[in-house]
């Protein structure tokens, strides 16, 4: 399972998943899983479906991932470098980091001045996505599917017809006095 | 031979600014065609649904800029059919603000008193429910019940919401399913269609030029109903007069694509811009301190816990409204709902070392729907710039729909800064007092500030060098071209800002409608409300002459 060259699917997908897991953590898919680093319990971004949002070109990502993977990697081999870190040649230079690194890494590259900044935080507002709203699928289906992100968050299931109503929604009650410079149409005066 | 497309009176936009100049002009009797970038959906087409392609992302715009992104509508309605519906009016002090140019910046003839009448006109054509304690949402409650225990005031929020129709499902930001939002959809929109205007889905206006003959010439190019990214063609429609509503953060950029063809525009045409001090905070309760420290409880065995449930905004904070106070320390505090997707990347944790990924972001992430988001609006210092425009449209579109790149840059100044410091630590005292919540801003450092309330590029003014319109909404230099939407607002108003830009637009017309006059156009102003109903009519009458006095 050794990358060939920076441009391979395999090593491009890894690198990716890192990505992804390292903006949502989750728990190892096996334990030589290598591109997740296991930061956390549970499913993360990778589980969560990342990897599909961002190969889908309605988020205009889709056609720079070789980029992204390869700039990612040189990014991961200056840090490496730059810090005397161990090396792994039998994965990708970001794949190799462990979260801690890998985290060093994305927040540098994200920091405001950054050269390249909008452009991981674009890829990281997908990862993001992909977690907090499983933007690649339905969401009714989503969370019939026990999608990690939206089960762990709580997002309730819609009625049979994929709405939501809260038909109790309110503590009904006088909670607090009104501003004194009220007008009779409930605006400030 | 190939026929030129004409009407009377081009529309640029079919938000606030757009609708209610079409209803007004439609109805006086003039040809109003209106072109909107975005596609028309309807009440069936609304979906709960967070699927990229779904209308939530069909409708919805994100424009990414330098140290500020703006949010709104991409739809016939423009932000009325996005948006949540609360429509306060701006308080007194508001219109004395001098801002960063040392001088009182509203129009010396606009004033609470001299707008009021106009905001009846709207409160007339919105329906606008005073909401009672009974409507406010668990969020809302929650809100108030803190406030109050830090010994302040809190007020349900009026809002443009059929309360019998609304099924609190917080899904206002993929259009209302329900009816229950009044968006432009139900009032201005299909009485300006019924007095013969006629609108234009998917077809985004790049610039204006002048004929010989002295009329304007729109051009536009055809977007793609899906991918956005894509144009299916072009064309252009001339008209007598020409009203730019295509919201603040885009009609500056299509007047600077224009300076090439109309001539040198205005020094503030694409100045001034204000996000209107617009700031969010996260906080994350603590349920059993919600229950023993307030009291509350939603009778099935949960405090609280209902992030996901209500209808946007429903009770603000509004002590810190207080005219005797220095400008830049009054502010409101609202309660709001921001869905995930965009609402939840830019929330910090807390700790030493905040962050906006990470284990410790999944953790509280694992807490959302013990999450509160209150929403501030201070007064920034006016200080966005739009750069020289993109090739289309306001930004260059990175996803199919939704999100694009845009040319605004903000800095915010030390007083916009302080503000927003201040305003932190007044919600962070009464939020985290007795345990009840941690609080964390949201971060600025990944897409800079951000505002779903764009205002002032392109702004009203009795000063020709800080205001691009004049107090009739003229642009100044170029008689016949006028603009309505939230780009004419002077700056931050302190609270929400739709019932102001529509009073606003209410304000403008008249003055419109005699433009049109002289130019031949057979239109008069008098309209009733779209409903029929004719007291705001009455009550506006009186300041009409003065209005039209040159
Ligand atoms: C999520 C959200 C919640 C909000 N909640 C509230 C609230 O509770 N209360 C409140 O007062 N305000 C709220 N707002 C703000 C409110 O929606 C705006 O202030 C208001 O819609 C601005 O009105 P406007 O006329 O300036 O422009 P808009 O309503 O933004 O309309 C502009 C229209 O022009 C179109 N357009 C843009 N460029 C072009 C072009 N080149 N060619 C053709 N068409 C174009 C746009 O697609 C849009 O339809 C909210 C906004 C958002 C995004």
């Amino acid at each position: 399972m050794r990358p060939q060259t920076s441009d391979d699917p395999q090593t491009r997908t890894m690198t990716l998943e890192a990505f992804a897991d390292t903006i949502i953590p989750g728990e190892k898919r096996s334990s030589d899983d290598r591109a997740i680093a296991g930061a956390a319990p549970g499913g993360g971004a990778v589980a969560a479906g990342a990897l599909e949002l961002l190969e889908w070109d309605a988020t205009g990502v889709s056609g720079g991932l070789d980029d992204f993977a390869r700039a990612l990697n040189t990014h991961a081999q200056a840090h490496t470098a730059e810090f005397g870190l161990p090396t792994d040649d039998t994965v990708p230079p970001f794949v190799a980091l462990s979260y801690e690194e890998r985290s060093a890494v994305v927040k540098r590259l994200t920091a405001p001045g950054h050269p390249e900044k909008a452009l991981w935080v674009s890829l990281a507002l997908f990862c993001n996505m992909s977690y907090d709203s499983a933007a690649h699928m339905s969401t009714a289906d989503a969370i019939a599917a026990g999608h990690p992100g939206l089960t762990s968050m709580g997002v309730t299931t819609p009625d049979a017809d994929g709405l939501w109503r809260f038909p109790n929604f309110s503590y009904g009650r006088p909670l607090a006095a009104l501003h004194p410079d009220t007008t009779a149409s409930g605006s400030p005066a | 031979m190939t026929s030129v497309e004409r009407t009377d009176v081009l529309i640029v936009g079919t938000g606030f600014g757009g609708a209610i100049a079409a209803y007004h002009l439609a109805a006086g009797g003039a040809k109003v065609v209106m072109l909107e970038r975005g596609p028309w959906l309807g009440t069936d087409d609304f979906e709960h649904d967070y699927k990229l392609g779904s209308s939530y992302t069909r409708i919805f715009d994100f424009v990414v800029g330098d140290g500020m992104s703006t949010l709104g509508g991409n739809c016939v309605g423009g932000g009325s059919v996005v948006y949540f519906a609360a429509m306060p009016r701006a308080p007194r002090f508001v219109f004395d603000r001098k801002g960063s140019i040392a001088r009182r910046m509203w129009p010396s003839a606009i004033t609470r008193d001299t707008l009021d009448p106009w905001y009846d006109r709207v409160a007339e054509s919105i329906p606008i429910t005073q909401q009672g304690w009974e409507d406010a949402s668990y969020s809302g409650g929650l809100w108030a019940a803190a406030c109050n225990h830090a010994g302040r005031t809190a007020n349900p929020v009026p809002a443009a919401v059929d309360t019998t129709k609304c099924t609190n499902c917080n899904w206002m930001m993929a259009g209302c399913r329900f009816e229950a939002k009044q968006s432009l959809l139900f009032n201005y929109l299909p009485a300006a269609l019924a007095h013969g205007a006629e609108i234009k889905p998917l077809h985004e206006v790049q610039k204006i030029s002048k004929n010989e003959d002295g009329d304007y010439r729109v051009h536009y190019l055809r977007v793609d109903d899906e991918d956005y990214r894509e144009t299916t063609g072009s064309g252009t429609i001339d008209a007598k007069i020409v009203v730019i509503a295509a919201g603040a953060a885009a009609t500056p950029v299509i007047l600077q694509r224009s300076e090439a063809t109309l001539g040198p525009m205005p020094h503030a045409v694409g100045r001034y811009f204000s996000g209107n001090g617009e700031r969010l905070n996260t906080a994350v309760l603590n349920e059993d301190r919600v229950r023993d420290v307030l009291g509350l409880d939603r009778g099935d065995g949960l405090a609280y816990a209902a992030n996901q449930i209500g209808k946007g905004p429903t009770v603000a904070n509004w002590d810190r409204l207080d005219g005797s106070l220095p400008e830049y320390s009054r502010y409101s505090l609202e309660q709001l709902y921001f869905p995930p997707g965009l609402g939840t990347i830019l929330a910090l944790t807390g700790g030493a070392d905040p962050s906006w990924f990470g284990p410790d972001k999944k953790e509280m992430l694992a807490r959302w729907r013990s999450w509160l988001i209150i929403f501030q609006m201070i007064e920034d210092d006016n200080e966005g710039v739009f750069g020289p425009p993109p090739e289309r449209g306001n930004a260059d579109r990175l996803s199919q729909q939704m999100l694009g790149i845009g040319r605004l840059s903000y800095k915010p100044t030390l007083n916009t800064s302080a503000a927003w410091a201040m305003a932190d630590a007044d919600v962070k005292d009464i939020l985290e007092r007795d345990g009840l919540a941690t609080v964390t801003p949201w971060t600025n450092d990944l897409v800079g500030a951000y505002t779903v309330h764009p205002l002032a590029s392109c702004r009203i003014g009795d000063d020709p060098h800080t205001s691009a319109l004049d107090d009739g909404h003229e642009l100044r230099g170029h008689p016949g071209i006028f603009v309505t939407d939230g780009s004419a607002v002077p700056g931050a108003l302190t609270v929400n800002p739709a019932m102001t830009i529509s009073a606003l637009a209410e304000r403008a017309i008249p003055g419109i409608v005699r433009a049109a006059q002289e130019r031949g156009v057979a239109v008069t102003y008098g309209a009733p409300a779209p409903s029929g109903a004719t007291n705001g009519r009455a009550g506006v009458q009186p300041l009409i002459p003065a209005l039209l006095r040159k």
